[in-house]
């Protein structure tokens, strides 16, 4: 999506990055860190023990209203008013047509209050239709995303690290995967999330843009010497691919139903009455619609985003994203391919016919904890 | 030994009647960690702009272009085994070819090359 400002915004912690010597980049209307240094070695960091991530680009709405579980139920794919309080859910916005308009992560923080976590290039696009939805039901919707800052932990060691940064908080060891809880840093309320995007455990924390720097600072000083680094979105991009997320503007997009990019779950077809999109995914995408799938490859040579999925002489899909998976060693990519085809695909790589095969997703699936 | 640049962001160096050719240091900040590296074969001949080889990082590819017309003579076996010497020297031990040039490239000094980079 075309970004939403001719000037890029800034996230409250953009000079902690400058300092450390990211190299940033323009991101869905924002100027974020791509990379510290080694975008291999903060992947790896995430793997082994820890990253910590600025994420405040993403959008932040807050609803609320006596009927705010009822908006959200028909403006959006899940059944977010059966959510507890202190759950989280992946959910979706669609389109009439049942395409995807984004992806978010829903939160209930209370009786009449939910959070909706949109992607920052998608941010117009959410307000807007969010806007449209909410109209008949006794309920609001507050664009909060330049008042709070998002910082992300996440890797085998990000629980040690964020119990050390003396948050009045529940014990997080009981603080469950897709939950979150409110707590206090310094004196500020801060959400803390059990939800990530990059395969690990760990951690998202809300809180509010002017209190970022202090948390930020203080993760630093108690994560470094647990092996905490700053990574950039080179990092988290690897990490997600490798994880088998879907990332907006590249698996999922208005063009594709649920069903095709496997997040078909994310639809509360049986749970719930009427709701945006519902007759065009109970239709279904049409017979031969592309599916995501997982390739794997020999080699070191990576299909990439746009590249032709080839079956003989025939082109059967795209590539959606792809990397040399840093933690396996080989290329792997998810792709949109027709169905039909041979079984026997490839990969044009710029000229060259790589070989691959079809693996389910994940690619990679951590260890669970002990 | 004078190093001289292109504005595809690749260093030039002669070294007696050859020319050692490189990734700048800048090109290889902006790739990210470079995991692979294709090299053409020795012997090929080339004319000026024609992409030589491929420097592929995490997240994208970059071009070595030819800056003239020429011939590879030799190319950087190291590099091809461990393409992180690119990251690691990429003006130095993180050389991708030496070429014998057919006809003059056009090629920058260091303070015209910085230039281009601010």
């Amino acid at each position: 999506m075309p970004p939403s400002h001719a000037t890029p915004l800034q996230t409250p912690l953009e000079a902690r990055h400058v300092a450390a010597g990211a190299q940033l980049t323009e991101f869905g209307g924002w100027m974020m860190p791509l990379r510290y240094g080694s975008d291999l070695a903060e992947h790896a960091a995430v793997r082994e023990r820890a990253g910590l991530f600025d994420l405040s680009h993403m959008a932040e709405l807050r609803v609320r209203g006596a009927e705010a579980g009822a908006f959200l139920d028909h403006a959006l794919s899940g059944r977010l008013s059966a959510l507890e309080h202190g759950q989280a859910r992946y959910t979706l916005l669609l389109a009439e047509s049942g395409g995807i308009l984004d992806d978010l992560i829903v939160y209930r923080l209370g009786e009449t209050e939910w959070l909706v976590v949109a992607n920052a290039g998608n941010r117009d696009v959410v307000v807007a239709a969010l806007a449209e939805r909410v109209a008949g039901f006794d309920a609001t919707v507050v664009d909060e995303t330049e008042e709070i800052a998002l910082v992300a932990v996440q890797g085998p060691a990000s629980q040690a690290i964020v119990e050390a940064i003396g948050l009045e908080s529940e014990p997080l060891d009981e603080l469950r995967y897709y939950r979150v809880v409110e707590a206090i840093f310094e004196g500020e309320d801060v959400l803390v999330a059990r939800t990530g995007y990059t395969g690990e455990d760990g951690f998202e924390l809300y809180v509010p843009a002017h209190a970022a720097e202090d948390l930020w600072d203080a993760l630093v000083r108690v994560g470094a010497p647990l092996g905490l680094v700053p990574c950039g979105l080179a990092a988290r991009d690897t990490l997600r691919l490798e994880a088998g997320m879907p990332l907006y503007g590249h698996e999922l997009s208005v063009d594709t139903l649920p069903a095709q990019v496997g997040v078909g779950r994310s639809v509360a077809l049986r749970t719930k009455g009427a709701f945006v999109g519902r007759e065009a995914v109970e239709a279904g995408p049409a017979e031969d619609a592309p599916v995501l799938v997982g390739l794997v490859a020999e080699g070191r040579r990576a299909g990439r985003a746009g590249y032709a999925v080839v079956d003989g002489d025939a082109e059967v899909g795209v590539v959606t994203s792809g990397a040399l998976s840093p933690t396996l060693g080989h290329p792997i990519a998810m792709a949109l391919v027709r169905p039909g085809h041979s079984g026997s695909l490839a990969i044009d790589v710029r000229g060259t016919r790589i070989p691959v095969s079809i693996v389910d997703l994940p690619f990679y699936r951590r260890q669970e904890r002990a | 030994m004078t190093t001289q640049y292109t504005a595809d962001h690749e260093w030039v160096r002669a070294e007696g009647d050859v020319h050692v050719i490189g990734v700048t240091d800048h090109a290889q900040q902006q790739l990210g960690d470079v995991v692979y590296v294709d090299l053409p074969a020795v012997g090929r001949t080339f004319a000026a702009g024609e992409a030589l080889g491929e420097i592929e990082s995490t997240k994208s590819v970059g071009e070595l272009f030819a800056p003239a017309d020429g011939e590879i003579v030799e190319v950087n076996d190291d590099v091809a085994s461990d393409p992180t010497l690119v990251n690691q020297d990429a003006e130095g031990a993180g050389w991708l070819v030496k070429v014998r040039f057919a006809s003059e490239p056009e090629l920058l000094d260091a303070a015209a090359y910085q230039a281009t980079l601010s």
